[in-house]
């Protein structure tokens, strides 16, 4: 618990514009993430976050928004049941209800992945992404954070094909994941997939990037974004 | 200083955040209904998230709406709040408080401009503001919204997306602010320091 809210206050004083709390073990589980958490990270932020894992009911997603998350991110359980997508924006609203997305290139087609959380359980949902996306914003999705997984953990960039050819069909904010590695691949996002915001974990965590510094050289390339 | 600040309940709005902002700056925020406590605090605060109409009925169901716009210690509007300030909403057709003049009106969605409107913006400070002291022209603040004040007489600071809209208004007593200050990171901490210490 020390660890997430000594990361939370290190992110938010390095500049950080929003954060992503995961928990991806909850939904193959069948358990729920300990909501207590949420409470102190509340606490002490002062911008926008998200909490995402095993969000399955609009009960459960009650229960973390009145925590003080101030959005929700779905993504296995939206795939089991998507008119759980619906349900959410109207009792919350567009704005809180975030979709999260694993993609895999499968023979050059873009296909959604769930389960994602457990190697031994993940699975093709079958689904296009792009049919998926066009859905999930017609049930009423405020954002989609689009994980390429082919890119995910590997740091050799974003998917930046697939993220623009997403990014034409998509009319809500678009964020990027999977691939940062480099403050250069920021820019390559943000240019040329044209993305809302860009999500990165791993060099974070690991202090490879700062996020002072990401922000100053997006900057110094006429990419706006808060300093 | 220190003290109680009344965090009228217009339903539906999740104040923890909010709660969670006035504590780190030694403020209790007390949530309530209540016409007498609410006249009596030493600062007040109109939350608010959803429809303008539904906000409306339930302030007007006890009589709430009156109340506020007799108030004579500072009052800050946030989010909904600055528009239930204004003389009406198009979001159903809704009469507001009046207190202020001008209209709200929806945000036009374009591929470029999703609506709501949800993310950090600048703040382009028109006139002088005192919520705004110590604070940068152009800062970044936290918004989500679907509606937005025209600006008016009453508009300290503006923010763009699509069409220049109020993002902060002051009169008087009377403050308020489009973004949520309690999203917006040192420069909504300050914000809320400098309503603190008016009054």
């Amino acid at each position: 618990m020390g660890d997430i809210l000594d990361l939370a206050q290190r992110y938010r004083d390095e500049g950080a514009d929003e954060l992503v709390f995961y928990d991806i073990t909850a939904s193959p589980d069948g358990r729920s993430v300990d909501r207590a958490w949420i409470h102190r990270v509340a606490k002490l932020l002062d911008i926008p976050f998200c909490v995402a894992g095993g969000i399955r009911t609009p009960e459960e997603a009650e229960t973390v928004l009145n925590f003080g998350a101030d959005k929700i991110s779905i993504n296995t359980p939206a795939l089991t049941r998507p008119a759980l997508i619906d349900e959410l924006a109207q009792r919350f609203g567009s704005q809180c209800v975030v979709i999260g997305i694993d993609s895999l290139e499968v023979d050059r087609q873009y296909r959604v992945c769930q389960f994602t959380g457990d190697p031994d359980r993940m699975r093709n949902s079958g689904r296009a992404t792009a049919d998926w996306v066009r859905e999930v914003q017609s049930r009423g999705a405020g954002e989609i954070v689009l994980n390429c997984m082919n890119q995910d953990g590997v740091r050799n960039g974003y998917d930046i094909a697939q993220l623009t050819e997403i990014r034409a069909i998509s009319k809500i904010p678009l964020i990027a994941s999977g691939g940062a590695g480099t403050e250069q691949h920021f820019v390559d996002v943000f240019r040329q997939a044209r993305v809302d915001g860009a999500l990165a974990a791993t060099v974070f965590h690991s202090a490879a990037i700062d996020i002072g510094n990401l922000k100053q050289h997006l900057l110094a390339h006429s990419i706006e974004v808060r300093p | 200083m220190t003290g109680q600040v009344a965090l009228i309940d217009s339903g539906g709005a999740n104040i923890a955040s909010l709660q969670f902002a006035l504590a780190r700056l030694g403020h209790d925020g007390i949530l309530t209904r209540d016409a007498g406590f609410i006249t009596g605090a030493r600062h007040v605060i109109l939350p608010g998230v959803g429809a303008a109409s539904t906000a409306m009925e339930r302030l007007a169901d006890r009589g709430l709406d009156t109340v506020i716009a007799e108030l004579t210690q500072p009052v800050l509007a946030i989010c909904l709040g600055l528009q239930l300030l204004f003389d009406s909403s198009g979001e159903n057709d809704t009469r507001c408080l009046g207190i202020m003049e001008g209209h709200v009106r929806a945000l036009e969605p374009s591929a470029e401009r999703p609506v709501p409107h949800m993310g950090w913006n600048r703040v382009n400070q028109v006139r002088e503001s005192k919520l705004l002291r110590g604070i940068q022209n152009g800062a970044y603040f936290y918004f989500v919204h679907s509606y937005a004040a025209d600006i008016g007489a009453s508009t300290t600071a503006s923010a763009d997306y699509g069409r220049t809209f109020s993002a902060i208004a002051e009169q008087g007593n009377f403050f308020a602010t489009q973004f949520h200050p309690e999203k917006s990171g040192t420069a909504g901490q300050q914000l809320l320091k400098n309503f603190l210490a008016t009054g």
